[in-house]
């Protein structure tokens, strides 16, 4: 079969499985669990041997007329670079390992059979934005991606906090996708296609008539969906959802989509430098401002989900220095390690009974129990902090050389300032990386206090999947020399200065952490914490949802614990309070925009109901009031009746007798 | 003769009787006051068929069946104010209100106002047919 | 139709038009008068009499039109039976004897307002029309027994055997509205009511 055949098959595979799913869930339970699995991996075997033929040699590009639009036609095209069949595989392989997870993680949820379809959905539509040569296609899976974010990350629609956080995301992504789709149009209209190589090819020769606006336009749905500043808000939130979610979208999939679009498209943001300086903005306030607000978060999971901002935060800046190869190569790695913390971290919810960083510090010997998770999560979180020799550390090594090649001049892609700004916040961002990894796995793994209870060894799916992803994690790095080829063909080896420079603030962080733990945890044993749900059998998605619960009631809806032992409190000091809160983002969404509409609501309900429905009511009561009117005038008095019957009568005769008389001229 | 005299004359009495019918209140003064019209009418009948000279006498004739149609009508007119005397212990006719609308009609018995068409249709025959302002009013005859 | 002036030069009736026009207006006005009568007196039994006086009057009009047959029909008739039927529903319905306060309705100042404004335009609607129209009264006589039972034998046979049938429906209808216990209780007292009741009258 051609390349072009296979590569239809990468995305229709889990396209047919989501169909199938949806429509023979319930009646055929037993086929639900091989039709999410196979196809995913069907799946990812295609991609492995499309990226094989392509190699990173020239693009393969097919495409088929889907629809004249009298303007700008669509096309049904596929684009073959080495950026997509790298990071399809990539997807590919999180996916089917979220979907092995997921058997044992969802066991016995009733909802299952809808939750794997809507994941091959996800899937099927993430492959799409891929290898889609057509930005119109692109779209589709864009807007189906958000979608099914919408109701997989309300999978626990049981809990408040589940169907707020997805409704949040759901529009705070579709706030960015409105721009993003009028600057599709724009671009669009200034290039005359829609297909990718075509827009590119149009740059290249002619340049853009509005490069400025159309760049903006397309960054309000990239920081949207890669939840950049200031759109990302709805991230940290959406950890409310199951753990396999969010480490499928939240990781590797989703928010890549964003950073992996600008790559494709770098060309058209960079004929504007505005442009890329607004992008290395956003990246370094993202960076920073992630790293000190995941110091103070008390859940597991909403450390990883700062994380995962700034980490993007990272991606975007390599993007606004003009290096698409760093930022995908960092796409790339970061969506194993951070897929690898997020699984690992179902299991560590599962096994300690509880999300809560501050319960976990006061129970001793976590790690004994679940050795998988222990050893796979160290690694990634190495990998995170960018030590080397893991991937990691390679990747960030990249763009940080990227930024200072573009601060000196070496390379003339992006302004300057752009490179100095990425530069600068990229080497502070690594400390803070460094510190909240180091305050993770602490209070995770060496916390003291009562035996952690003992859950039985956990499902093979969820461990066996850890080490699969562990794989790339520990590897990717290997691979440096010969990535670059894949992608623009400049080498993405890092430089000596910036490899000692990074690593050494890295460890720094890391080391005034573990000085600060030192300096607090003997405060754990004095002020004891707990919000643990002891579940031994249950699945571990239903000892989530209580955890979330347990811990919601236990400490508050805030971000973090009132935990005195908490490293971050003394790291942050008086930030400490404001970057619970993500630095109050949330409250001024609220007052901005949530209260003015729900103001409008009241508005227009009132109006509704007072203004607009007097009227009708009062059609119905002038109607009553005149037939109450007209009916004084049927008094059942016979001599009434015949009196006005007459006079009537006779007013015509007389009229038509006059008429008469006026027209004859008698 | 000027024809102006019979047809004035008629058109006169006739107009008085329309007053007593409008007027009157007692059924049988009513009746009397029919009589008077259709004895107005006669006259015109009559004065107009000896102007004419028909050949048919339709005027006379006409007028002919329309005493026997009064005597009739006297007689079933009579019978009837005789059997709403006997019913209703009056002869008023202001007393007979029947087909009186009083907003004690509209008003659905149960529910409020804003009842479907269906449900009013429902109800609104019954009112009729029991009708109880029409009655209450009925029941206001002299003693 | 009629000559109108060459006609009232001819040869004159035993009375001369002139002659007969005022006495038809003599007796118009008497006519008027005791209708007027009838319809505003206060005593009940006082307004048939004054009918009985209307009534009259117009045989004489008829009279005066050469109609005889008419006028003598119109005695039997209408003072013989017609009157003496109102007198019995008077005192069937126990109408007051004297002055009763409430003969009148409140409809009277409409009614008032009607009558008065229709006889205005029918005297002058009339009047305007009939301005120059003589009515012949010499000649045969058109309202004589002999031609009236010609025309009416001859020419109004049907209509004269439908009023008979008329009649006679009339006649049924005026007996089943009067039966006693019948048809008015069962109106008023309800089904169970009208059974004992019909047993009595049985």
């Amino acid at each position: 079969m051609t390349t072009t055949t296979l590569a239809v098959l990468v995305p229709l595979l889990p396209f047919l499985a989501a169909a199938a799913g949806l429509l023979i869930g319930r009646t055929a339970p037993e086929f639900v669990r091989p039709l999410a699995v196979l196809p995913t991996l069907a799946s990812l075997v295609l991609a492995a041997v499309v990226a094989s033929r392509q190699g990173g040699g020239p693009a393969i590009d097919a495409a088929t007329r889907l629809t004249p639009t009298g303007s700008v036609p669509i096309d049904l095209a596929l684009h073959l670079d080495g950026f997509a069949v790298l990071v399809a595989v990539l997807v590919a392989l999180v996916a089917s390992c979220v979907q092995i997870y997921s058997t044992a993680y969802l066991r016995d949820d009733p909802r299952y059979p809808s939750y794997a379809a809507l994941v091959s959905l996800f899937t099927s539509a993430m492959l799409l934005v891929v290898y889609s040569g057509d930005l119109m296609v692109l779209l589709v899976g864009w807007e189906v991606m958000g979608i099914c974010s919408y109701f997989l990350v309300g999978h626990y629609w049981e809990t408040p906090e589940a169907r707020a956080a997805s409704l949040k995301a759901f529009l705070v992504t579709k706030l960015g996708d409105v721009p993003f789709l009028i600057g599709l149009f724009a671009l669009a209209a200034d290039t005359g296609s829609f297909r990718i190589t075509r827009i590119l090819g149009a740059v290249a020769h002619g340049g853009l008539d509005h490069p400025t606006v159309i760049a903006l336009l397309l960054l309000a749905g990239v920081a949207g969906k890669s939840a950049q500043f200031p759109l990302h808000t709805w991230l940290p939130d959406a950890m409310a959802g199951p753990t396999p979610v969010s480490a499928l979208i939240h990781a590797a999939t989703m928010v890549a989509a964003g950073i992996y679009f600008v790559a494709r498209l770098l060309p058209v943001f960079a004929s504007s430098g505005a442009a890329l300086v607004v992008l290395a903005v956003m990246a370094a306030v993202t960076m920073i401002g992630s790293g000190l607000a995941a110091l103070a978060q008390d859940d597991i999971k909403r450390v990883l989900a700062y994380s995962t901002i700034g980490q993007l935060g990272y991606m975007s800046g390599a993007l606004a220095v003009g290096d698409r190869g760093a930022a995908v190569f960092h796409l790339v790695s970061h969506g194993a390690f951070k897929a690898v913390l997020f699984l690992a971290a179902g299991v560590v919810i599962h096994a300690a009974g509880t999300n809560s960083l501050a319960a976990m510090s006061r129970m001793s010997g976590l790690a004994r129990r679940i050795p998988d998770a222990y050893w796979t999560m160290t690694v990634a979180l190495l990998a995170l902090a960018a030590i080397p020799p893991f991937a990691g550390f390679f990747s960030k090594e990249a763009v940080l050389v990227a930024a200072e090649h573009t601060a000196l001049g070496h390379r003339h892609v992006a302004p300057a300032a752009a490179g100095w700004t990425v530069l600068v916040a990229g080497l502070l961002a690594a400390v803070l990386t460094a510190a909240y990894a180091t305050r993770l796995w602490l209070l995770a793994f060496r916390g003291r206090g009562a035996e952690a209870p003992d859950h039985g060894r956990q499902p093979a799916a969820m461990t066996a999947v850890l080490w699969v992803l562990a794989v790339p994690t520990i590897a990717l790095g290997l691979s440096v020399g010969v990535i670059g080829d894949w992608f623009d063909g400049h080498r993405l080896v890092p430089s000596l200065t910036t490899a000692v420079l990074s690593t050494g603030v890295g460890l720094v962080g890391g080391l005034v952490t573990y000085g600060a733990w030192r300096h607090t945890t003997a405060l754990a044993a004095r002020v004891p914490m707990g919000s643990v749900v002891a579940h031994p059998d249950a699945e571990p998605a239903l000892v989530e949802i209580e955890a979330i619960e347990a811990r919601t009631a236990a400490y508050g809806p805030a971000g973090d614990a009132p935990d005195p032992a908490d490293p971050g409190r003394l790291l942050l000091g008086p930030l400490h309070r404001h970057a619970a809160t993500g630095f109050h983002l949330d409250a001024l969404y609220a007052a901005l925009f949530v209260r003015p509409v729900q103001a409008a609501a009241r508005l227009v309900r009132f109006l509704d109901r007072e203004v607009v429905e007097t009227y009708v009511r009062g059609s119905g009561t002038g109607a009553r009031w005149l037939g109450t009117a007209v009916r004084r005038a049927q008094t059942g008095n016979v001599q009434t009746y015949l009196s006005a019957l007459l006079a009537g009568s006779l007013v015509l005769a007389v009229a038509a007798v006059v008429f008469a008389n006026v027209n004859a001229g008698s | 003769m000027h024809l102006a005299y019979p047809a004035v004359l008629a058109a006169l009495l006739f107009c008085t009787g329309l007053y007593g019918v409008l007027a009157r209140r007692n059924a049988i003064l009513v009746l009397m006051s029919v009589e008077l019209m259709l004895n107005a009418v006669n006259l015109n009948l009559v004065a107009f068929d000896v102007w004419l000279r028909d050949r048919l006498h339709s005027g006379q004739a006409l007028t002919l069946f329309t005493i026997a149609i009064a005597a009739a009508e006297i007689g079933i007119g009579l019978a009837i104010v005789l059997a709403v005397y006997r019913n209703r212990g009056s002869s008023a006719v202001d007393r007979l209100r029947d087909t009186a609308e009083t907003d004690e009609a509209e008003t659905v018995p149960a529910g409020d106002d804003e009842d479907d068409d269906p449900a009013d249709a429902a109800t609104r025959p019954e009112d009729q047919a029991t009708a109880p302002a029409g009655k209450a009013k009925k029941a206001e005859a002299t003693p | 139709m009629t000559p109108a002036l060459a006609a009232a030069s001819a040869a004159p009736g035993f009375l001369s038009p002139t002659g007969v026009e005022i006495a038809f207006v003599l007796v118009g006005i008497a006519t008027l008068g005791a209708a007027l009568v009838t319809v505003t007196t206060r005593q009940l039994v006082h307004a048939a009499l004054w009918l009985i006086v209307a009534l009259g009057g117009l045989a004489v009009e008829y009279l005066l039109l050469t109609a005889e047959f008419i006028a003598w029909v119109q005695v039997l008739i209408y003072v013989g039976s017609v009157v003496v039927l109102l007198l019995f529903g008077l005192m069937l319905t126990r109408a007051p004897i004297g002055r009763s306060p409430d003969a009148d309705s409140e409809n009277r100042l409409p009614a008032l307002v009607v009558a008065v404004a229709s006889a205005a335009a029918l005297v002058w609607v009339v009047v305007d029309a009939f301005r120059t129209t003589w009515i012949d009264l010499d000649g045969p006589a058109q309202g004589s027994t002999k031609a009236t039972g010609s025309f009416l034998f001859r020419n109004w046979v049907l209509p004269f055997e439908a009023l008979s049938v008329l009649l006679l429906a009339a006649l049924v209808g005026a007996i089943v509205l009067s039966r006693k216990g019948g048809r008015a209780d069962a109106r008023a007292g309800g089904a169970p009511a009208a059974a004992p009741d019909r047993e009595d009258e049985r």
